[in-house]
């Protein structure tokens, strides 16, 4: 059955893919507007499955690179996607069948709806996160062996930029300086790969996945469920820690937002603290010194009551939160994976373990 | 006799129907409190309500009053009813950029028609590190500025992006504009008005310029009244949306900041009254009932967009749902059968155009008193002529009201306490689905008035550190000293003032600056 994406299922998705943006992938109400603009004007997008693209055809990523806050700011002038996208058509001397989105996170789950409304384009259920991740190289296709290379930057000026590089880490080095010229963030065209590629390595049904968490939750608050029980069904998460947020600390280094959180606890957790790290995305949950979820399993701060998702920017003095854990796609809890997303690979001095287990040491919590 | 310190306050709270007004005395007793009818002029409420309250205690213990304290409503209402508002001209600087996105591209429909705005887009703003997106054209603005002229439009709300690192572009095309229009026209600035967001901070920017005029005539009428009261030497403050007290000045250029005081007010006295320290707090006036909530003593604040009238914003706000329904509310009977009751009401004229004050428009006031439910107000048997099944239908409908703005405000299924304020609050039934009990606690009608009496001092600072310079720790605990330093300048007894909001905003695109906000308050000294 075909299945479109109109005004209502992008303002689920936005708010789903921001549970699954981990504390980062920015606001999602600007992507979600610039979505929104372009169906109310060209009309709605289909999504198409990984198995409906053949096996030959090519896709390419459509998404926004750099800091989201400064999104919030300058917002786009809405011609980047087609810039992209029509010099990566130049570059590649064929016309992509489909496009898709690279990982999920208030903004870029919303992203390839620009260029899907405005040109027509289906856009595939998948992603290459299944969350949001700090790096353009932290894909399920980069630890394949797939390059995200060449990528196509574009800012609201009219400037693009074409990046070949001899592999990720360049093309990554390379697009976050010139994002950083162009202005604080791009839009790129990326992730060129064929439908076999997709179908192998791609996460399938991640935006299906966001905007059933965003019906999950606006339906819970509708009926006055708990919307944070409902998440954790939704998502297999788990329950780490409820309390107030008692400080917080940031420091900027070149595109990236590190810092910790401090949380002091309430009702069971009352007495105790936990400590969030993050880089852009929460990446180290710890109570009393010892961790509760590590990347690349996903930290999620929710609103205590709402259970709408606190994204790292949105972590303020006096916020009162649930903190859960979720498992991660089983791509990411390979060698390869861990490799690059492990806690290790965001400079912590800690082995990996599934969220699970560390759950159920703690008591089943 | 008159005490050797003037600890006394005045607390005034206009609503769209009623103008309350109480005295307490330095031990927090209310020693006076009446209520009268808003009027056409506010000014006349206010003097009327003022009058009363000093002549309830004698001029000589007024003599003890120090402190003059005004909620108003009135901006809410404006744009709840959708009346009175400026026709605005939104100059936004920033193309190529923004266009994406319209100007007002999520406002209701409704909102968006009544406000007449009209929008323009000229190339300017800046980039995060300060470098320029576009120059500014000066004759793009010139145009505007003709356009605002040959059109009539009575105020302009300048936005420009990233006004909140560089307002260079906005404060020159606010030099143009007045070079242009004079200077005296009213021009709402962005980067006064909110923070980093663009459209929140443009939708607050539109808000605030639609509502000079409303502020204006509010403000004026505090100031006047007073000194026709013989009340002089007195601090005088008005309310904002945070629960603390702005200087007038102050809020004759930013009257947003005064929106949902009157809630807030509500909340803080509804919890001085029943000594709640949670609870759901349902404050009906004649023309609107905000909803909020009572969360450990003080005023739930939204944690989520903070939205005035369905609009986005980025300035603080408490969690609030405000529906059209009061005393003044009109009935009527859809072809249908169906009755609906308001969002429009008949405001401070209720006690002239309502049934059961001799007038011969159906309001909310005449259900309840139709139904025998409201001995004290007017005279019931007016009500007589009205159809049976409009009464049931439209107190039905009353109730369905209250009761959804109360679920709205829930977060779970379990019953909460429910604290009924406010003149309208006899439109509420003893009972209401979803509440464990619903309170009514004495002097319930002027609680707005209370809690803006007993309202707290802030003090509030916005700073941008280089963190090569000043250590974060040191930055943060300067900031917190100044913040205090502030609010007992302000008039807060240094033993109650307390930290109650610290923000660190990284400026990494400033190199290494960090931009720390700390707000501060507490009790008056008295």
């Amino acid at each position: 059955m075909r299945r479109f994406i109109g005004v209502d299922e992008i303002e689920d998705m936005a708010l789903g893919a921001t549970v699954l943006g981990a504390g980062g992938g920015g606001d999602p109400y600007v992507g979600k507007l610039m979505a929104i603009e372009a169906i109310r004007k060209y009309g709605d997008v289909e999504l198409i499955t990984p198995d409906e693209v053949p096996d030959d055809a090519v896709v390419v990523v459509s998404q926004m690179m750099g800091a989201p806050t400064i999104m919030v700011e300058k917002i786009c002038s809405g011609l980047e996607p087609m810039a992209t996208y029509d010099e990566m058509v130049k570059e590649l001397g064929v016309e992509p069948y489909a496009i898709y989105a690279v990982e999920a996170g208030g903004v870029n789950s919303t992203i390839p709806f620009i260029l899907g409304a405005t040109r027509r384009i289906p856009v595939v259920d998948c992603d290459l996160m299944g969350r949001a991740f700090p790096e353009l190289q932290m894909t399920t296709l980069g630890i394949n062996g797939v390059k995200g290379q060449p990528a196509v930057l574009a800012d609201e000026k009219g400037n693009t930029v074409t990046v070949r590089a001899i592999d990720d880490r360049w093309l990554e080095r390379i697009a976050r300086q010139a994002t950083s010229v162009m202005g604080g963030y791009t839009i790129l065209a990326s992730y060129m790969c064929t439908g076999r590629q997709l179908k192998d390595f791609a996460i399938p049904g991640t935006p299906t996945l966001c905007e059933k968490i965003g019906r999950t939750l606006r339906e819970a608050r509708e009926m006055h469920a708990d919307p944070i029980a409902a998440v954790l069904e939704v998502t297999r998460g788990h329950r780490l820690f409820k309390g107030k947020v008692v400080d917080v600390e940031r420091n900027t280094d070149g595109m990236f937002v590190r810092g910790r959180a401090v949380v002091a606890g309430l009702d069971d957790d009352k007495g105790r603290e936990l400590v969030i790290e993050f880089q852009n995305e929460n990446i180290i949950a710890r109570a009393d010194g010892r961790a509760l979820c590590t990347s690349p399993d996903l930290i999620m701060s929710l609103d205590m009551e709402s259970g709408t998702p606190v994204t790292t920017e949105g972590l303020k003095y006096g916020a009162r939160i649930v903190v859960v854990g979720m498992p991660c796609d089983d791509q990411w809890r390979t060698p390869e994976g861990l490799a690059v997303v492990g806690p290790r690979a965001f400079g912590y001095d800690l082995d990996y373990v599934p969220v699970e287990e560390l759950a159920a040491t703690e008591g089943g919590r | 006799m008159a005490e050797e310190k003037r600890t006394w306050r005045l607390g005034i709270d206009v609503g769209g129907t009623n103008t309350d007004a109480v005295i307490i005395d330095g031990d927090l007793n209310l020693v006076a409190s009446t209520k009268s009818p808003t009027t056409e002029d506010v000014m006349g409420g206010i003097k009327a309500a003022m009058h009363e309250v000093v002549s309830q205690i004698g001029l000589e213990a007024a003599a003890n009053i120090g402190f003059a304290m005004l909620g108003t409503t009135h901006c809410t209402n404006a744009i709840v009813e959708r009346r009175r508002l400026n026709k605005v001209a939104a100059l936004r600087i920033g193309a190529p950029a923004t266009t994406a996105i319209s100007c007002m591209a999520d406002w209701p429909e409704e909102l968006k028609s009544a406000m007449r705005v009209r929008d323009f887009l000229v190339h300017g703003g800046h980039e995060f590190d300060g470098r320029e997106i576009s120059a500014l054209i000066e004759d793009e603005i010139r145009e505007v500025a003709r356009v605002v002229r040959e059109e009539g439009f009575e105020s302009v709300a300048v936005t420009s992006v990233f006004s909140p690192v560089s307002d260079a572009h906005e404060r020159r095309a606010v030099e143009v504009l007045r070079a242009e229009l004079g200077e005296e026209f009213p021009i709402s600035v962005s980067s006064e008005i909110g923070s980093l967001g663009f459209l929140e901070r443009e939708n607050a920017s539109i808000l605030n310029a639609a509502l000079v005029d409303v502020a204006r005539t509010t403000a004026d009428s505090f100031e006047e009244a007073l000194a026709a009261e013989g009340i002089v030497d007195v601090a005088v403050y008005l309310g904002q949306n945070d629960g603390t007290l702005m200087s007038v000045d102050y809020a004759k250029r930013y009257p947003i900041f005064t929106i949902a005081c009157g809630p807030t007010n509500s909340i803080r006295g509804a919890s001085f009254l029943t000594q709640e320290k949670d609870a759901i707090v349902v404050d009906i006036g004649g023309t609107t009932t905000d909803v909020g909530v009572l969360f450990h003593g003080f005023p739930r604040e939204s944690m989520v967009a903070v939205e005035i009238g369905d609009v986005r914003t980025n300035f603080r706000m408490p969690d609030l749902v405000s529906v059209g329904l009061g005393g003044g509310s009109i009935v009527r009977r859809a072809e249908d059968g169906s009755v609906t009751v308001g969002p429009d009401s008949v405001g401070f004229r209720v006690t002239r155009d309502a049934l059961v004050f001799g007038g011969d428009v159906v309001t909310a006031t005449d259900i309840v008193a139709a139904r025998g439910l409201a001995p004290e107000v007017g005279d019931a048997s007016l009500t007589s002529s009205l159809d049976a099944d409009l009464v049931e239908r439209g107190y039905a409908e009353i109730v369905r009201i209250i009761e959804d703005a109360v679920d709205a405000m829930k977060t779970s299924a379990g019953d909460v306490k429910v604290v009924l304020v406010g003149g309208g609050s006899i439109l509420a039934p003893e009972a209401l689905e979803g509440a464990s009990a619903v309170l009514r606690p004495p002097h319930f009608g002027v609680a707005n008035a209370i809690g803006s009496a007993i309202a707290q001092v802030s003090g509030q600072i916005a700073k941008v550190f280089s963190l090569s310079e000043t250590p974060r720790a040191q930055a943060i605990e300067e900031s917190k000293r100044r913040a205090c330093d502030e609010a007992i300048a302000a008039g807060a007894d240094p033993a109650t003032v307390e930290v109650i909001e610290v923000e660190d905003i990284p400026m990494a695109y400033l190199g290494d600056a960090l931009c720390i906000r700390v707000k501060a308050v507490g009790d008056l000294m008295l």
